[in-house]
């Protein structure tokens, strides 16, 4: 059946069942790479989009409970010739090796400065606690959200 | 942004089926090739590394793969300094059995080391070439002329760029390697930290993994497993299945189960509607794991002494110690679950798979499914961190068998979360025996043995097949045996032989040749384990000899590398002789020269020790490294803290649940790593030796940083933990 979703500012149409995750229509039909699957399980963090500007879990989120919530994914933040500040940042603290985990990191970063736009070390370790990584890049992650607090108010 | 430009794969183009032939100058008779560098000696054309191309940039082709560790930035930079060409100019080709030299797999710190010699000679020799064409051009004698971003300028003021000169240069001949590389105080892009080229995709959403992959017409495939490992599938209900939407292919072959679907989703759930109606006969038992080490150690075994001093022992007044370390199964735990697509087109099958290694995949799959190996191309794309041999060569022969249904359409397989915890090959459980005696501060005396399953069940086996489905097909195919592997590279015996300058030792590897459960390549292989269990009892030593660990270690080492990165790490820290811990806080060093040939790693961690939960914080580590000659500060900073960030995840928390029954890590719940906010606080002092060969890093920091860890909790507590990992329950056992 045809489910409109607002992907990014732009009205979507997409031929899924209501129970599709929200995760594999991005991907799938919309061609949007940024959000992975990881586990599937709302663990590790790697499908976050924002619906509304919350950090949520595209994995376990049906696609026809989005209704006309705003979806935003890392697509929607900046682009490589247009970059956001907290994108900047990661490639500016070279934060990440394999970068699978990168896009949940950004958007749950994107979350947390929305709400706190100078946070703390300590605040953005605990923002970031849902979000797993494993080559070890979590120092430099926690830097690149530090220098995009600090660098740009436009957040 | 100054970087090079990362081919894109074409991902299309050129599929018919094109064989490159890089090899080889046959040598006739008994007469030996001479000796190249690095992977020049089994790929020995010029052509199989660099192309000139018109437009003015060099195209790199390398054996070696993107596992996330920065490798092809780093292989960028020195074919860029060694041709004179702007970074930007440098279009990077790996891994695919098509275009590229065939280096085996992407692993054991090896890249930089014989994929990175290899540019180096090769781009010396190309850019000679390139002067002499030049110089034959204009006149003159070729010393007399100069390049700079790849235009070669005479005397005279005369120009003439690589990209005009690229019609007439045949690089179709065999490397010399007897053109010498700069030296390093010519070095202008090597040695600096340039920005990674793969991280602008990741950070916006760019077509980056094989995940990203979509091909026109594709399907997508998941694969249903058995309960445990060795059940056999007995029944199953197909045709209800089938008639569920979108399913394309239902593909059974002996055990082996999977299904294709128009979409992902319906993918899933036709997999568990499979899975639920498949009944099995149930596997062996796996080991009880309450027993597991003993039952480890009663498996056959193949025992070889791999190292062995004589010296006459010191008789009286020495202090005798004995110990005994365990390490569990840990799983490689990728973030993102293996993935594959696969297309079987007019009997050609192309796979695009994130292996360490396109050229043994393809080998090993073409004897999977009784295929020739020209039938098949193997191209490489990135996946998530691997950290060794995990689902990625397992997926790619799960997608192969479900396109072999899908009548010529592509099919994507990715692994669920409970797939890759559950049927991954995990890092081996390991015994670390040891027994040394120490006298008037000296170690006079050192036995060490080590059991250990093995850690190399790679495809590439040349009698048996590794890869997972294989065993389940109806024409089952059976793995390898277990390999001693021997120097320099090691396997279980990986690190076990200290480089410490003892007059007297000897050390065994038990090499398990049973596979209780399912173990390969885990980063560092025995190496984590070895060094936990080696600089464990150094520590114990030391106490026992009443010395300061950093001094006990300094009387021992008689390379003065080692020497200077252990002084170095132990300024750092601001480490004083003698420091004590306070009962919840304390201090430890580790060491190793990785593989005792690569690079050197001292590390000193700081721990917190909650005594009531039972919980251990590692708060700081500090490194230091020498890795010769470094290519990019950055990117082996990158890679040494990163390894000491998995390094504690292994020590504190990592274990794979199992009961007879089968695997019970399945999700991140059942098998916790490190978050965030308990992530320790790393700095790293370079050694950096700008006249010696660069060294392999990608794993240097493993092992000495499981040492500092068990060796800060022995220095905070007065207890010793010999068991990993360090969680609550063992913690609170060892302060009892």
């Amino acid at each position: 059946m045809a489910i409109n979703v607002k992907v990014n500012g732009a009205a979507r149409s997409v031929n899924a069942e209501p129970d599709a995750p929200l995760l594999y229509v991005l991907r799938n039909d919309l061609e949007l790479n940024a959000a992975k699957f990881g586990c599937g399980l709302s663990q590790c963090g790697a499908c976050t989009v924002l619906i509304d500007g919350v950090p949520t879990r595209s994995c376990v989120t049906p696609v026809g409970k989005v209704g006309q919530s705003e979806v935003t994914t890392l697509e929607g933040l900046g682009t490589t010739a247009n970059l956001h500040p907290l994108q900047q940042a990661f490639i500016d603290e070279q934060a990440g090796q394999c970068g699978y985990c990168l896009n949940g990191m950004i958007m749950a970063a994107k979350a947390l400065l929305d709400r706190n736009p100078r946070p703390t070390e300590a605040q953005v370790r605990d923002g970031l606690a849902g979000n797993l990584c494993r080559c070890g890049s979590h120092n430099r992650i926690v830097r690149a959200v530090l220098r995009a607090a600090q660098t740009n108010g436009r957040i | 942004m100054n970087a090079p430009h990362l081919t894109r794969r074409d991902f299309t183009a050129g599929l018919g089926g094109i064989v490159l032939a890089f090899s080889l100058t046959p040598y006739a008779g008994t007469q030996e090739p001479p000796r190249l560098p690095g992977s020049l000696q089994t790929n020995r054309l010029l052509s199989a590394w660099l192309a000139i191309n018109a437009d003015g940039t060099a195209t790199v082709f390398t054996g070696k793969v993107e596992l996330g560790q920065g490798i092809l930035t780093a292989l960028a930079q020195i074919a860029a300094e060694e041709l004179d060409l702007p970074l930007t100019r440098v279009r990077m080709i790996a891994g695919d059995t098509g275009r590229t030299p065939n280096e085996g797999q992407t692993a054991g710190s090896q890249s930089v080391e014989n994929s990175g010699t290899a540019l180096r000679f090769a781009g010396a020799e190309v850019r000679a070439i390139l002067i002499d064409l030049a110089a034959k051009k204009f006149g003159v004698a070729a010393d007399s002329l100069k390049v700079t971003d790849g235009v070669i300028t005479a005397a005279d003021g005369r120009k003439v760029s690589y990209g005009e000169l690229a019609g007439e240069v045949s690089l179709k001949r065999e490397a010399t390697g007897k053109v010498r590389p700069k030296a390093s105080d010519q070095h202008r892009v090597v040695g600096k930290s340039l920005p990674r080229v793969d991280l602008p995709a990741k950070v916006t959403g760019g077509a980056a993994f094989v995940q990203d992959l979509r091909l026109p017409g594709m399907v997508h495939g998941r694969v249903v497993r058995p309960p445990q490992y060795g059940a056999q599938l007995e029944a199953f209900d197909e045709a209800k299945v089938r008639a569920m939407p979108g399913v394309v292919a239902v593909v059974r072959d002996g055990s082996f189960l999977g299904v294709a679907a128009e979409r992902e989703e319906q993918a899933i759930k036709a997999a568990e509607a499979l899975s639920a109606s498949a009944k099995w006969k149930a596997g062996p038992p796996l080991p009880d794991p309450a027993r597991l080490y003993e039952e480890l150690k009663a498996l056959p075994t193949q025992d070889t002494v791999i190292s062995s001093k004589e010296a006459p022992l010191v008789a009286s007044g020495a202090k005798v110690l004995e110990a005994t370390y365990h390490r569990p199964y840990q799983a490689h735990a990728s973030i993102g679950p293996s993935c594959a697509v696969a297309q079987l087109r007019d009997g050609q099958l192309t796979v695009w798979t994130h292996t360490q290694g396109v050229f043994p995949q393809r080998g090993t799959i073409a004897r999977a499914l009784s295929m020739k190996p020209p039938s098949i191309r193997c191209i490489h794309l990135e996946g998530a961190g691997c950290y060794g041999h995990n689902g990625a060569d397992d997926v790619a022969l799960d997608a192969a068998l479900i396109a072999r249904a899908a009548n010529g359409r592509p099919v994507r397989v990715q692994w669920m979360r409970a797939d890759e915890f559950m049927w991954e090959p995990y890092g081996p459980a390991m015994t670390m025996q040891a027994k040394g005696a120490v006298a008037d501060g000296r170690i006079v005396d050192w036995n060490y043995d080590v059991w250990s399953q093995s850690h190399n069940m790679r495809p590439g086996d040349p009698d048996g097949v590794n890869l997972l489905s294989s065993w389940y097909m109806a024409d089952a195919k059976t793995p390898g045996p277990a390999r001693q592997a021997g120097p320099p590279n090691f396997a279980g015996d990986r690190n076990a032989i200290p480089t410490y300058d003892l007059p007297r030792q000897r050390i065994t590897h038990h090499l398990i040749k049973d596979n209780p459960l399912r173990t390969s390549a885990l980063r560092t292989l025995g190496g984590y384990a070895n060094v936990f269990a080696v600089e464990s009892f150094m520590d114990e030593l030391a106490a026992a000899a009443g010395v300061d660990p950093v001094a006990f270690r300094l009387a021992h080492v008689k390379d003065p590398r080692e020497k200077a990165v252990i002084e170095a790490v132990a300024k750092a820290a601001d480490w004083k002789p003698g420091e004590k811990g306070d009962g919840t806080r304390g201090r430890g060093i580790g060491y190793a020269r990785y593989k005792t040939v690569a690079t050197y790693n001292a590390v000193i961690a700081e721990v917190e020790v909650d005594r009531s939960s039972g919980r251990i914080r590692v708060s700081r580590i500090w490194n230091a490294v020498d890795a010769g000659l470094i290519i990019s500060p950055d990117g082996l900073i990158n890679q040494i803290e990163g390894g000491n960030i998995q390094s504690a995840s292994w020590t504190l928390h990592e274990q794979v649940r199992f009961d007879r029954n089968g695997i019970r890590s399945r999700d991140w719940a059942s098998y916790p790593i490190m978050t965030m906010p308990d992530v320790p606080k790393v700095e790293t002092v370079l050694l950096n030796r700008p006249n010696d060969r660069p060294l392999g890093a990608g794993e240097a920091s493993q092992g000495p940083t499981v040492a500092a860890i068990a060796n800060a909790f022995a220095a905070a507590t007065g207890r010793r933990m010999r068991d990993l990992p360090f969680d609550p329950a063992r913690v609170k056992a060892a302060l009892a």
